[in-house]
């Protein structure tokens, strides 16, 4: 220090000078003296030490903690932030020339880490520095510390500098938002525009992005401003359009611009501009659908600017009022008298416009209000008949959709037929004007009339069954149709023995005078129907017959014929439309032998699916005799010579078949088993499937039916031992004299049995429900064995396999997340426990799994279930955060984690706030009683709470549904045992031909796909197309699809595995986002998959690939 | 008065040799030129006569249209168009421009070559006829002149079919040729839009049926042909080359596919496989299910149907066997037919109308035992079916048809006139329009109100919009503007803009009238008290008292001088223009009745 510092002076005696003070010098001495380092104002003296250059003390100093953090790292770290020492100044320096004219003065600081935070926040940084604010960059840098150390060094260095600092917090606040905002964006591209078209461009670019809820407000502003300035009417527009969307987002209350946008339609010119403003007042008005004066309002707007002459305008006016206009409910409540119009009678005046599509729009808007639940007026009848015969096509199927809603209103009412004194009820008198539209001009009006003749359900079976009566003549006489005929002949006792020539003449005179050609009302509505040219017509017409005939079996009775006839049409969606329609309808009707006759000819058809709907059929029909029966039969064994691979389905066919018509099978037994009273026959071969399908009638048949074993001979009984063992799902138990009753004990208790049963499932779930005091040991073990119990149930129980399956599911996670927590690792405090996570880690997983599986494979959950299974996961990803807080060391890794897991609640939050009352206690209550604290702590907090949280929370009890199905699914096609390899060409594809059933998934176009596990653990993922997905029964599907195989270059036989998969994405819950329906759809939304479950067992593919010839 | 004037010279309550004269707004148009089965005489062919004893055709037709290839629709044409002599425009759509030339070929050596007639249209005939043809397309407005448009809209009934929209000016007339309201298994339902003509002459062969749905005589169709096939029997079906023959074949082809069926069908060659091409080529014209599966395959190149060659008759096993003519008569058809006939397995199929005589007829009506030629008796053993596939409206259609277009009137044509009569009065009753029958020649003539459509210039519009309330249908307004007629359009303008446009000056026309007053007083008062009078009487006009003298009601100038003889008269000087003609007679009788004594 002394050999060359220019610190040092001597005085004029020569002593040396120390311009020091003393007050820190003690501890330096001490050091010195005894080597002993100081306690306190280790700060003050390590200056001076480092002023006396007492390096070992210096060293010293520096490791210990105060220093090392403040001094030394932080050193460190700012020589990596670029430009620090000179942005400091500048800061100072910026500070001070602001303060001349005030005391005090604002830089703003921005600090940026990354380079991608620097290339984001350039264009804000633009805009501030164009409003000369002055601000200070800081980085980006390339060390670990977070922008808000780099803060407190600022801060700190500031300070050094003797200024004081203000709102420090703030400044923080704002840095960390220093993302870019669109407001500025906006704002900086619309000010550079030159031409409208520029703006344009910018305007559409900025509408590519959503805006966050918080800068719409300023965004709004600054697209407003520009309105005002705006000449070109299509720059008016996308700024109209974007205040549209804009006020849809989520988190923004819009009642703020609508004033502006009030006030900007009045000054208005443009028609299409206006149009638009009034659709973002639509926009905001249904955003804001408590605020009655605001309705009213925009009601008022929407009015005044119904006369306009544009009819674009006038269609979005009525659309507003379709939306808004208010309901009766307001009229009576606004005693004052505050303008509250009829919006009904205005809305029925632009009935008659002279635009079509304004005419349209009033009916649209008319059912708008009546989809709001404003009771329509019956005088609306009057004036939407007039429309059927509008000259426009949208109007016509508008106004059909509007008489059939007056008609459910007021089904009973009485209406007078004009140019007569009788008067009828309205349903028949609406259901006779929609029939009258199912011979419209336009195809699209036919569909929507034949569709809503369906959902008619009141109106009187005279009308009805007119529909299917078209009073045919031929030259003025009655003819009787070939329906009629048939029944005829049927009731005769003479059947299809050849028609006559002139057995269709025509006999009756009818009077010309009677006959009525047009206003015949439903007069062979559905005859036009079915025999419309265009297919969607046709479907819709059958669909409405369904549903109609489904609530009148007179009806139904009726239909029978033309469904039959359906079955030829030559559009195969339309035949298995009618199928299934018959089918639905099967418990209502008994098919004549005519009609069997021709149901079953359609067996022929080289469909399968047309095929397999009709098995379905034939299961649950009513066959009326014997003959019919046989007829079946035959015609079955018929369709398996010519198609075997419909074996399982024909038998399962003749299982209900015969179990349905016991008496009608019996004395068909002898001929079908071809006995004969006095001579053995010969034996029939047993693994014939027509035999054996035979069998399969007669035996489900003599369930019920104790005379008929008397009429087996004895390879018969040999053959049904054999059958009832390895066809046990086809043949059932009888009653076989001189044999035990084997399993008879099984099958007919079934159903006392039942109701123990679901008692015992909901004693043991109430049993692990009141647990709450028990020891852990004891909770423990108390699950496992309710959860072995659940399980045992759901196997002997096919009924309560869903709803023991489900709870028993349940019941594990809870289960692994007692374990978890009951883990030794959280009484340790040190980072040992490392290895010890392990199972926590493990189990949080495996809870997270569980229910996903909870959530997506089972049909049936409702929304309460949805809760406690997301509350669930909410625990598993909180256990999760403390597993990972534990094991790893730092704090960044934990910051995203926090981050993410406070949005996950409050999503949570969000998405059933309905439901929290019901949480009482939970961990979810808990933490959202917290969550204001959660926000603002550190992680490490964050997670010390969340741990207390999760071990005091209880144990939600979960209410069981009524209908539970778990989903499954098994692969038939391929079986898997074949030894005969798929040979192909290495190289090149292969198509495996995939068949499976499906039970009880929900929505498998979406959710189910196909995964191939190839041997090197290469695994695709296949999505079948949704025509592959057949819909047989209720809670059924089936998928028949290919998958094509294919590899690189591999040549060595082998096995692949296919399984399927059930594919689900939790965040189907999120609503979309206005920008994404309104703007350009990002493919990813559509497709996104979280995650798949596996639900079927795999199959093994043997595999042949043969090298390829060169 | 304008009228539009019809005239059927085929039938008129007739079927056969269709053939209507339209003529509208001073435009002739012929419809259709048909020729009649049940004739074969002169009267064959409808009588041009009508249309001009010694005239060139050309010159008073300005186009002939023909609906589709029937030849009860087109049998005439070569005959008309090269015999007769015109040489003007003769339109029709793509396929009967294709298909048409077949069938009159067949049809001359039909009749020339069979029966040996002279003096009948030659092959080349029919070429140049039918280099007159111009083909139009679908819903295409076609000009043929300046005035006179025509539109063909889809008429389902036989491939090319067409309804025509005949217009001039605002009056129009659409012609429905023969078509079908409900769709078969090759082509669609007629189609028409509310074009509200002044009338609609319609065809009506099926005024008094109302047909079943076309599903049960299909399936049943299908049925037999199955079952016969299944018991391994022969299956002969009659047909006529074009029409239902492509129909039923659709129907079987795609019967044959769904049901996986084996056994050969078989189409008998020549005309019908022409005509095949044809279908082939016009699948736009054929319904929803084949256009929609053409992408894939086109249903008209059969898989299941092959060409039939004579040998095939005595295959053994079962087949399907399409044969022409469809009567039995002769031909192909008759010669399987004897083939067959004697095996019970084997089955006819007679697919529609026989002529009575024929074989077709004969076995229809239940006789088992044929007399051929050469007194050689067949036995019929084989079933005998009837099915009979019609591909024209029915009543209800026919209806359906009429409530779609919407007409002021309708006329019918193509039946017979007792069904008429029912449907007549139905129509009448139902829709409350006329509906008229002619006869072969009557003439109807029907009085049409044109509308004439004027334009009126913006301002002259926007001035009145400014003076009163919005226009309303119900009360008239007064508005006073120029017509201005210039090349067969009108303008309505104001009249400045007239003066302007038409280069004139403008003129005032005054009237002016002395009214003679006894009073003694100064011309001043006497201004003052005609000025106090009227105001008082004409509260709602406009009275002034100029400075000069001189009293002004609105634009009317009333001044008061002194008689020159008698100064104890005033003589009052009225003048006003012609506009206010009205207001100036009333003050002049007013004036005259003399001022009130006043109390002066």
């Amino acid at each position: 220090m002394f050999s060359s510092s220019p610190k040092a002076c001597t005085d004029a005696e020569g002593r040396l000078f120390i311009d020091r003070p003393g007050t820190y010098f003690g501890p330096i001495l001490d050091y010195l003296r005894s080597e002993r380092l100081p306690t306190h104002h280790i700060l003050e003296v390590y200056r001076e030490a480092q002023f006396y250059e007492i390096k070992p003390l210096v060293k010293l100093l520096e490791d210990m903690p105060q220093i090392f953090g403040e001094q030394v790292a932080r050193k460190q770290f700012l020589l990596r932030v670029p430009g620090y020492s000179e942005n400091l100044e500048l800061m100072v320096h910026l500070a001070r020339a602001e303060a001349v004219a005030a005391r005090s003065s604002a830089v703003l600081v921005c600090a940026v880490r990354s380079e991608e935070d620097a290339a984001l926040c350039a264009d804000a940084l633009r805009i501030l520095e164009g409003e000369k604010r002055s601000v200070v960059k800081f980085g980006p840098w390339k060390a670990a510390p977070q922008v808000k150390d780099l803060l407190d060094c600022v801060k700190m260095d500031i300070e050094a500098r003797g200024y004081q600092q203000q709102q420090e917090e703030i400044a923080t606040k704002k840095l960390r938002l220093t993302k870019p905002s669109k407001s500025a964006a906006l704002h900086i591209d619309l000010c550079k525009a030159t031409s409208p078209a520029d703006a344009l461009q910018y305007l559409l670019q900025f509408a590519r992005k959503p805006v966050e809820a918080e800068s719409v407000e300023g965004v709004v502003r600054i697209l407003l401003e520009h309105y005002y300035k705006e000449n070109d009417p299509s720059v008016r527009l996308k700024i109209a359009s974007l205040l549209g969307l804009l006020s849809k987002t989520a988190g923004f209350s819009p009642d703020c611009i609508m004033d502006d946008a009030i006030n900007i339609l009045q000054n208005e010119k443009s028609h299409q501009v206006l149009a638009q403003l009034l659709d973002t007042l639509l926009a905001i008005g249904t955003k804001l659908p408590e605020n009655q004066a605001i309705q009213i309002r925009l009601v008022d707007v929407a009015c005044k600017h119904l006369t306009d002459t544009s009819h674009g305008v006038r269609n979005k006016c009525l659309q507003l009022l379709g939306n808004l206009g208010s309901l009766e409910k307001s009229v009576t409540k606004d005693g004052e008298g505050l303008a509250v119009r009829d919006v009904q009678k205005i809305i029925g005046d632009y009935f008659s416009d002279q635009d079509p599509r304004v005419r349209t729009a009033a009916i649209k808007a008319m059912l708008q209000l009546h989809e709001r639940g404003l009771k329509l007026h019956q005088a609306i009848y009057n004036q939407a008949c007039k429309l059927l015969s509008d000259d426009y096509e949208q109007v016509r199927s508008a106004a059909v959709q509007l008489i059939w809603v007056v008609s459910q209103l007021y089904p009973e009412s009485i209406v007078p037929i004009p140019s007569s004194n009788e008067e009828i009820r309205l349903v028949d008198d609406a259901f006779g004007k929609i029939c009258h539209m199912v011979s419209d001009g336009s195809w699209v009006v036919r569909v929507q009339a034949a569709k809503l003749l369906g959902s008619m359900e009141q109106v009187s079976s005279h009308f009805l069954e007119q529909t299917l009566d078209k009073k045919l003549m031929s030259d003025l006489r009655r003819k009787r149709t070939a329906h009629e005929r048939a029944k005829e002949l049927y009731s005769s006792g003479e059947f299809s023995s050849g028609r006559k020539w002139g057995d269709d003449a025509p006999k009756e005179e009818i009077d010309t005078g009677a006959v009525n050609l047009i206003e015949s009302g439903a007069c062979g509505a559905f005859v036009h129907g079915l025999e419309d040219e265009m297919y969607e017509v046709r479907i819709a017409a059958v669909e409405a017959l369904c549903m109609l005939a489904q609530s009148s079996p007179s009806f139904a009775e009726k239909c029978l014929d033309f469904l039959v006839d359906m079955f030829n049409d030559e559009i195969e969606e339309v035949r298995l439309q009618s199928i299934h329609t018959m089918r639905k309808i099967s418990n209502n009707i008994t098919l004549r032998e005519d009609q069997l006759d021709t149901v079953l000819a359609v067996l022929e058809d080289s469909s399968r699916d047309i095929r397999e709907a009709l098995h379905e059929l034939l299961c649950c029909t009513n066959v009326s005799t014997k003959e019919g029966i046989h007829l079946a039969l035959v015609e079955l064994l018929k369709n398996l010579t010519k198609y075997p691979t419909d074996r399982d389905s024909i038998w399962k066919c003749l299982k209900f078949l015969g179990s349905r018509h016991p008496t009608l099978v019996l004395p068909l037994v002898p001929e079908l088993l071809s006995t004969h009273p006095f001579f053995d026959t010969a034996e029939p071969d047993m693994d014939d499937p027509a035999y054996i399908a035979v069998l399969v009638l007669i035996f489900n048949a003599a369930k019920t039916c104790p005379t008929m074993p008397a009429l087996f001979s004895d390879h018969t009984f040999r053959h049904y031992a054999y059958l009832r063992d390895s066809l046990s799902h086809l043949v059932p138990a009888l009653r076989l004299p001189g044999r035990k009753l084997v399993s008879s004990a099984v099958s007919p208790s079934i159903a006392p049995h039942e109701d123990p049963s679901h008692q015992f499932l909901q004693q043991s779930l109430e049993r692990v429900y009141s647990l709450q005091h028990l020891d852990p040991q004891g909770t423990q073990e108390l699950l496992e064995f309710t959860i072995r119990d659940l399980q045992r149930l759901g196997e002997l129980q096919s009924e309560l396999a869903g709803v023991a399956d489900f709870s028993a599911t349940y019941l594990r996670c809870q289960l692994l997340l007692i374990k978890a927590l009951q883990e030794k690792l959280w009484n340790v405090a040190a980072p040992l426990y490392l290895k010890q996570s392990d199972l926590a880690s493990a189990a949080a997983k495996q809870i997270m799994e569980e229910t996903y599986k909870m959530e997506f494979m089972y049909s049936g959950v409702e929304n309460k279930q949805v809760v406690i299974i997301h509350h669930m996961r909410l625990q598993a990803k909180a256990l999760q955060l403390i597993v990972t807080a534990r094991t790893t060391r730092g704090v960044d890794p934990l910051f995203g984690m926090c981050e993410k897991f406070l949005q996950e609640v409050d999503f949570f939050q969000r998405c059933f706030i309905a439901d929290l009352p019901h949480l009482q206690d939970s961990f979810v209550d808990k933490l959202l009683d917290l969550m204001p604290r959660l926000m603002t702590s550190k992680p490490v907090e964050v997670v010390k709470i969340l741990q207390t949280m999760l071990r005091q929370s209880t144990f939600l009890h979960l209410p069981l549904p009524e209908q539970i199905h778990k989903a499954s699914a098994t692969i038939i096609e391929p079986a898997g045992e074949s030894d005969n390899p798929l040979r192909f060409t290495s190289g090149l594809v292969v198509a495996l031909d995939v068949d499976a059933t499906l039970e009880h998934v929900q929505d498998p176009q979406s959710t189910v796909k196909v995964q191939v596990l190839y041997p090197d653990g290469q695994a695709q993922m296949i999505h079948p197309k949704p025509a592959d997905f057949r819909n047989p029964g209720p809670g059924r599907h089936r998928l028949i699809t290919q998958v094509y195989l294919s590899h690189t270059a591999w040549t060595e036989p082998c096995q692949v595995e296919v399984r399927l998969l059930l594919a689900y994405n939790s965040n189907s819950r999120i609503p979309k986002s206005p920008w994404i329906e309104g703007g350009e759809v990002s493919p990813q939304v559509e497709t996104s998959i979280e995650g798949t479950i596996p639900f079927s067992k795999s199959v093994k593919v043997y595999i042949m690939p043969k090298p390829a010839r060169r | 008065m304008p009228e539009i004037r019809v005239t059927p010279l085929g039938a008129g309550q007739d079927v056969g040799r269709s053939c209507i004269l339209v003529s509208i707004a001073g435009k002739n148009v012929m419809l259709d030129c048909g020729m009649h089965m049940g004739f074969n005489d002169d009267r064959r062919f409808p009588d041009f006569s009508y249309i001009t004893r010694n005239g060139r055709l050309t010159d008073f037709l300005d186009c002939v249209i023909i609906s589709h290839f029937h030849l009860d629709h087109c049998g005439a044409l070569p005959y008309f168009s090269e015999m007769v002599g015109y040489d003007g425009p003769i339109y029709m759509t793509h396929p009967t421009q294709a298909i048409c030339p077949i069938l009159l070929e067949d049809y001359r050596k039909i009749a020339v070559d069979k029966k040996g007639e002279a003096n009948f249209f030659t092959s080349q005939m029919i070429k140049d006829c039918m280099k007159k043809v111009v083909a139009v397309h679908l819903h295409q407005t076609v000009q043929v002149d300046d005035e006179l448009e025509i539109k063909a809209y889809y008429a389902g009934h036989v491939l090319g079919a067409a309804m025509f929209q005949i217009k001039v000016g605002s009056e129009s007339v659409v012609y429905t040729g023969d078509y079908n309201m409900t769709p078969d298994r090759h082509l669609g339902a007629a189609w028409i839009d509310k074009c509200r003509p002044n009338l609609l002459i319609t065809e009506s062969t099926y005024a008094t049926t109302i047909r079943d749905s076309k599903r049960c005589r299909e399936r049943d169709f299908l049925k037999k042909v199955h079952e016969a096939v299944e018991r391994g029997g022969k299956v002969l079906i009659p047909v006529f080359a074009l029409g239902r023959a492509q129909e039923l074949c659709i129907l079987l082809e795609t019967f044959w596919e769904r049901m996986n069926l084996k056994a050969p069908i078989y189409f008998s060659t020549g005309l019908t496989e022409k005509a095949n091409h044809y279908y082939k080529l016009f699948i736009t014209w054929t319904n929803q299910k084949i256009r929609k599966t053409f992408v894939q395959r086109n249903m008209f190149e059969f898989k299941h149907i092959k060409a039939f060659d004579r040998a095939f008759a005595d295959n053994p096993g079962p087949m399907v066997v399409f044969a022409t003519p469809g009567m039995l008569h002769a031909g192909q058809s008759l010669q399987i037919f004897r083939k067959w006939a004697g095996n019970e397995k084997n089955m006819v199929i007679m697919p529609g109308y026989c002529v009575q005589g024929t074989v077709g007829h004969k076995i229809l009506s239940g006789q088992r035992k044929l007399e051929m030629e050469g007194r050689q008796v067949l036995e019929v053993k084989m079933q005998v079916e009837y099915m009979s596939f019609s591909a024209h409206a029915d009543a209800k259609g026919i209806m359906q048809l009429v409530g779609q277009a919407e007409p002021e009137s309708v006329l019918l044509v193509h039946g017979e006139a007792k069904k008429m009569e029912f449907l007549k009065q139905k129509i009448e009753q139902e829709f409350r329009v006329n509906c008229y029958m002619p006869a072969n020649g009557e003439t109807v003539t029907l009085p049409t109100s044109p509308s004439i459509p004027v334009g009126i210039s913006l301002g002259l519009l926007k001035r009145e919009m400014a003076q009163g309330l919005l226009p309303d249908v119900k009360k008239p307004r007064l508005l006073h503007g120029t017509l201005i007629m210039k090349d067969s359009n009108f303008r309505l303008v104001s009249s400045e803009q007239a003066l302007k446009e038409l280069g004139l000056a403008e003129h005032q026309l005054r009237f002016t009238c002395r009214v003679h007053l006894h009073d003694p007083r100064k011309e001043q008062e006497t201004a003052v008290r005609v000025y106090s009078h009227l105001k008082s009487v004409l509260k709602d006009h406009c009275v002034q008292h100029l400075p000069d003298g001189s009293v002004t009601v609105e634009s009317i100038l009333i001044q008061a001088a002194a008689h020159s003889e008698d100064p104890g008269t005033k003589v009052l000087l009225v003048s006003w223009t012609y506009q206010d003609e009205e207001l100036g007679s009333y003050l002049t009788s007013l004036l005259k009745k003399g001022l009130p004594q006043a109390s002066s």
